[in-house]
């Protein structure tokens, strides 16, 4: 339909609308966040459901303990390895249509433990990522751009047609497998399924440019 | 505290025990009394009981890891009249070891910290120590955490193992000679030890 004509009916007091729009409205507008977080970041996020920041306004102020009921997880911290199959398997508990943000430097990249023994590089490794927020931990006002960043997102998502999201298309999966702990490292390290390492050129030193991905 | 009248206090307290004051050189100076395995609980049970002592908190325990000096060969070259003890005292450390420090205070008499070590044999296969948990409960936690990053085996303890990494982790990452798995995939900017691992992860792939 028309958006002009549109309007005009809408001031004629004539409410005209898509399935497609009362869709993704309904969708946007009561994401329930998972729960749970994992390091420092958690504490942002905590402030950021309360008075002062009051996510309840963008209709995600239910924080559901349990995956089977959350749409959203905010994946709010440092992922050590240990804990990463167990957010994984908490993402593969929730029914779809299911969103992640990764929240903070930690839980996009690894962060300033990035070249330690126990952490995960980035949760984009295991489970598919809407929205980043960079930041160490990110402010509440980021986690609430990412919000609308996301609900910006859904409202513009196709019901059909190849561009349709991940929950209306029957060939994408759903689960992702639960890395398995090893005697040196998770197993596999990555999914290459969702994550391929990005082409940056890295010039070494020596004049040794093998670094080129 | 003065670590040389508490040396020979237990000394005669706990017989047979050998003990040695490893110096600190540090403005610090907090110097630290090496203990010898065989009789640690006894040093342990006679500075918590006794009643002038009391040292009742066990603040903190940590392990250090002495990998085998890489210069053992050079003694060698030294001249006849010291040859042998030079030898003897590189063959002592050629393997190595590991060592568990702990810090010690008196919450009733206010004072402290007395330090003790602990070393292992090698760093290998005599990796075991008594554990000082049975003294000190705050300890628990933290010589599982050396249990775990450096290896050391603390017999006696009620529960040991491993509390960072999970259960089929066979390494110890914060041996000095640990070897991290090659998870390197890209860094932007990489330099220093970053950089060697970028080199060395391409090497290895091409």
């Amino acid at each position: 339909m028309d958006e002009a004509l549109k309007n005009e009916l809408s001031k004629q007091g004539i409410f005209a609308t898509s399935l497609q729009e009362l869709y993704n409205w309904g969708r946007r507008s009561s994401l329930w966040p998972l729960n749970f977080g994992l390091a420092c970041c958690a504490i942002e996020m905590i402030a950021t459901t309360m008075a002062r920041y009051d996510l309840a306004r963008f209709g995600a102020e239910v924080f559901r303990p349990s995956p089977r009921q959350a749409d959203l997880m905010i994946v709010a911290g440092t992922i050590t390895k240990k804990m990463a199959p167990q957010v994984v398997r908490l993402y593969n508990q929730m029914p779809e249509p299911k969103y992640v943000i990764s929240m903070g430097a930690c839980a996009i990249s690894g962060g300033p433990f990035k070249q330690g023994y126990n952490v995960l590089k980035g949760i984009d490794r295991y489970i598919p990522v809407d929205i980043y927020i960079p930041g160490c931990p990110p402010r509440p006002e980021a986690l609430l751009d990412a919000f609308m960043a996301l609900q910006k997102k859904i409202d513009a998502q196709q019901l059909t047609g190849d561009n349709r999201p991940r929950h209306l298309n029957a060939a994408e999966p759903s689960e992702f497998p639960v890395p398995k702990f090893g005697a040196h490292d998770l197993e596999p390290s990555q999914n290459p399924e969702i994550w391929h390492p990005p082409l940056v050129n890295i010039s070494l030193a020596e004049t040794d440019d093998s670094g080129t991905a | 505290m003065t670590l040389e009248p508490l040396k020979s206090e237990i000394e005669t307290n706990v017989p047979g025990c050998r003990l040695e004051i490893v110096p600190n050189p540090s403005p610090s100076a907090q110097h630290s009394l090496l203990i010898d395995p065989d009789h640690a609980l006894e040093i342990a049970l006679f500075l918590r009981d006794a009643p002038h002592l009391r040292f009742d908190f066990c603040s903190n325990v940590t392990g250090i890891d002495w990998p085998a000096p890489k210069t053992a060969g050079k003694v060698k070259e030294m001249d006849e009249g010291f040859e042998h003890d030079a030898e003897e005292e590189s063959e002592a450390q050629a393997s190595g070891h590991l060592e568990a420090v702990y810090h010690l205070y008196s919450m009733e008499k206010k004072h402290g910290p007395v330090i003790l070590r602990m070393r292992t044999k090698d760093r290998s296969h005599a990796v075991h120590l008594p554990s000082l948990t049975p003294v000190w409960r705050s300890a628990d936690f933290q010589e599982r955490e050396i249990f775990d990053l450096f290896g050391i085996v603390f017999d006696g303890h009620p529960d040991l193992r491993r509390i960072l990494m999970w259960p089929e982790f066979t390494d110890h990452p914060m041996r000095k000679d640990y070897v991290e798995p090659d998870d390197y995939e890209y860094e932007p900017t990489a330099h220093d030890d970053v950089l060697r691992k970028t080199t060395r992860h391409h090497s290895g792939n091409a």
